[in-house]
């Protein structure tokens, strides 16, 4: 009886051990990283788009719509800084894919938005608003390469499989148009908006190096130690070539 | 000891065999000696010794050489984005890709040679080793009947229409859309979208299946996307793309153009004879209907690559031509496929791009400018007696050739006529009276133009007298400026002939018939003498 006790307890204790295995999750923590994109000198201007060819487009535009290669906000900060976690996450880290997908939308002849994060097996849904035709490349070395044709207004749905910061995105119908799509096997990125800001939130205690990424301006790396459910401020600063 | 001796060998005989049976398995997999063998041998001036498409002759050509390490192949059987199957490159090894620089090598290559080399551009890239990369085959079905019939050619062009192609293809297919001068490749060069009036230069082939794979597929580093979200989504049957494959191919003759040495001008109006119906009057208009009533043909053109700066790149690939003559005046018209009106602003950024992509032979040529485009017949001086022609290279210093040479304008372009005395040297005839005319017309992507002259005229020393019944050399050169063609950047043909035809003579009819009565009757002599031969030898 004893006996059959201690095989009882050792079943569930195995139990027990394998349940914790199965339901453990990544080591999420609670610190945060968060800073402001800095911009100097004079602020760069994108080139006119010529949307003659796309009526449909043009017609989304009050004022003649330009590129977005470098997107100064009102309060002089710097948007569509992609700035994610390069290294320092333990070499067994691994996250599942989250169940919800990333969503690039073509509208107005233009990408929105125009840099974004997505993790390796996530969806990225790619939505045709425009109805008129835009074919998606994707240029990824990392990840296999695809372009495929949208001739209306539907959806079609991606994975990528490797991380890769960045693949360009662009649509060779219109010559304008480009994306830029940060994949990483973690969640800890973020892309600078409107106000310049950005933040990586959840993550465990660690030395973590930083990076950067601008489409024009490259990259910059910062090395940031966090405990506990710290935030830690990090600014960047990119200055006009 | 003898049966030891005979054990041992059987001993070795087994080892021998299972070496046999279970190495070459893995050696196949592992060992690339043989195919980097060939690659180096064959594939490297071109494609390079790291198979990053940069061999030594990668720079004078485009589209450029493959570059291997990407592992991203445009004539597939796959999805977009996924690897090739081992067949699909192997037909591109077997086949070449028409109108690239990249030629067939089944019979130049052994069997062996080309698995072996196959085996060795797939460790080019590491895709081709990563076990999670899964590579399907598509099915692709079989084409729905009645393909060229109006109704499926009517579906296909609806939608060619709804689905955009024009929007690089042009509204007549000839690759002039509005998004074509922007076009790149995933390596940034220039790139231009398919003439789809020349199936025989689409790389993956000229079928409607090939038409319907590409749409299916894409071409993986191109502009050309995969259609395959459409039919997965229902907005598009796949009956409905095989229609517009269907279509497409139906833009092309239903065979590749064959080169044949003479054009034939039949005679048109009075003086009796020939024609083939082609009308009362001279046809001096580019779209007079009696065109379509006169043989055309084919004539290739290739870079000009012999005289500095060469160009190896031409953007014309070749020319239709047809001739007809009224016993007083000729008319030649010249038909090419050009995705630009050049001058022509829009495609100037292209011109800069393909300029910065072909490297020059000569530091001395100019950039990019807004070239017009430039067509030119050669002719001897005079018809030659014998085979004896002038340099095809537009002539020498010393034995000139005699050429018409027309030059675009936004306003329609002109003609004129004049010695060459080889590429850098030519002199305009002045004599009004000998001097050719021209009239253009300029529609989505093609020139046709027509050139005509009085057979005879007064120059007899400089200008080429024309004479029905001879075999009189011609040939072509065409320049695109919108790629940067000018000068000795442009494409060349060699000598072909040109062939007025004389109004038939009754003796043509006649003579068979004589000769035949004649071959008759002395048969029956030889026959009858034979016989009365053979009576006289038995007797006696």
């Amino acid at each position: 009886m004893r006996k059959l006790g201690s095989i009882a307890a050792v079943a569930v204790g195995v139990g027990v051990v394998g349940l914790a295995a199965w339901t453990r999750q990544p080591p999420q923590g609670g610190a945060t990283i968060a800073g402001n994109i800095k911009f100097t000198g004079a602020k760069p201007a994108n080139p006119k788009i010529d949307m003659t060819e796309e009526p449909k487009c043009k017609a989304k535009y009050q004022a003649p719509p330009t590129e977005e290669v470098v997107v100064v906000n009102p309060n002089g900060t710097l948007a569509n800084v992609f700035v994610y976690v390069k290294s320092g996450l333990p070499a067994t880290y691994k996250a599942p894919a989250p169940a919800g997908s990333v969503t690039l939308d073509q509208d107005g002849c233009r990408y929105h938005p125009h840099v974004l994060g997505i993790m390796v097996g996530q969806n990225l849904e790619i939505k045709n608003s425009d109805g008129i035709l835009h074919n998606i490349k994707a240029k990824g070395t990392k990840n296999r390469p695809f372009n495929i044709s949208q001739p209306t207004t539907m959806t079609s749905t991606r994975t990528f499989t490797a991380p890769e910061v960045m693949v360009p995105l662009e649509c060779n119908v219109h010559g304008w148009m480009h994306a830029w799509l940060g994949v990483l096997a973690h969640p800890f990125y973020g892309v600078s908006g409107s106000n310049g800001g950005f933040s990586i939130k959840g993550l465990p205690p660690g030395t973590y190096t930083i990076e950067a990424w601008h489409e024009k301006y490259g990259t910059q790396t910062a090395t940031v130690t966090v405990t506990g459910s710290e935030t830690k401020a990090q600014d960047f600063t990119f200055a006009a070539k | 000891m003898t049966v030891w001796r005979a054990i041992g060998r059987f001993q070795m005989a087994i080892m021998g065999l299972s070496v046999l049976l279970c190495a070459p398995s893995s050696l196949r997999a592992q060992d690339t000696t043989a195919g980097k063998k060939v690659y180096v041998k064959w594939c490297a001036g071109c494609h390079g010794e790291t198979g990053a498409g940069d061999g030594p002759a990668a720079a004078y050509m485009l589209p450029r050489p493959r570059n291997f390490t990407g592992a991203i192949y445009k004539i597939r059987t796959t999805a977009s984005g996924q690897l090739p199957t081992d067949a699909d490159m192997m037909r591109a090894i077997d086949e070449g890709l028409p109108g690239s620089a990249m030629p067939a090598w089944k019979g130049r290559l052994s069997d062996a040679d080309r698995r072996a080399v196959l085996a060795y551009l797939k460790t080019f890239s590491s895709f081709f080793a990563d076990t999670s990369q899964h590579v399907v085959e598509l099915k692709f079905g079989s084409a729905p009947g009645g393909g060229s019939g109006a109704e499926a050619l009517k579906v296909g062009r609806q939608f060619y229409d709804s689905i955009g192609c024009r929007k690089c293809h042009g509204d007549q297919g000839r690759g002039d859309g509005p998004s074509a001068p922007t076009l790149k490749d995933d390596a940034g060069f220039p790139i231009f979208a398919a003439d789809l009036h020349q199936s025989w230069r689409f790389r993956g082939g000229a079928s409607v299946e090939d038409v319907y794979r590409r749409l299916r597929t894409g071409l993986d580093g191109t502009p050309m996307p995969s259609f395959a979200d459409l039919i997965d989504q229902k907005f598009l049957t796949d009956e409905q793309l095989w229609r517009l494959a269907q279509y497409v191919r139906s833009l092309s003759p239903a065979r590749t153009p064959e080169v044949r040495d003479v054009i034939h001008a039949p005679r048109v109006g009075g003086g009796g004879g020939g024609g083939r119906g082609a009308g009362g009057t001279l046809p001096t208009a580019p779209d007079d209907s009696a065109w379509a009533r006169v043989d055309r043909y084919w004539f290739p053109l290739v870079g000009q690559v012999i005289r500095k700066s060469r160009w190896f790149v031409p953007a014309i690939a070749g020319v239709w031509v047809q001739a007809v003559h009224d016993g007083q005046a000729v008319a030649v018209r010249v038909s090419w496929d050009d995705r630009s009106q050049s001058p022509d602003t829009a495609w100037l950024p292209f011109e800069k791009r393909v300029l910065e992509t072909v490297a020059s032979d000569d530091s001395g040529t100019s950039g990019a400018g807004l070239w017009p485009d430039q067509l030119a017949l050669q002719f001897p001086r005079r018809i030659p007696a014998g085979m004896e022609r002038p340099y095809f290279l537009m002539g020498t210093e010393t034995d000139p050739v005699y050429q018409w040479r027309w030059v675009s304008s936004p306003a329609g372009g002109r003609v004129v006529a004049g010695l060459a005395r080889g590429l850098e040297r030519f002199d305009t005839l002045a004599g009004a009276e000998g001097a050719p005319g021209a009239r253009s017309s300029y529609d989505h992507g093609e020139w046709r133009v027509v050139f005509t002259r009085s057979l005879a005229t007064p120059d007899t020393a400089n200008e080429l007298q024309f004479e029905p019944g001879r075999a009189i050399p011609v040939a072509f050169f065409a320049w695109d400026g919108s790629s940067g063609e000018h000068g000795t950047r442009l494409a060349v043909s060699t000598w072909y002939f040109l062939a007025l035809d004389q109004p038939t003579p009754p003796r043509v009819f006649i003579s068979p018939v004589v000769a035949m009565a004649l071959t008759l009757g002395l048969g029956v002599m030889v026959v009858l003498r034979a016989q009365r031969r053979g009576t006289a030898g038995s007797r006696g």
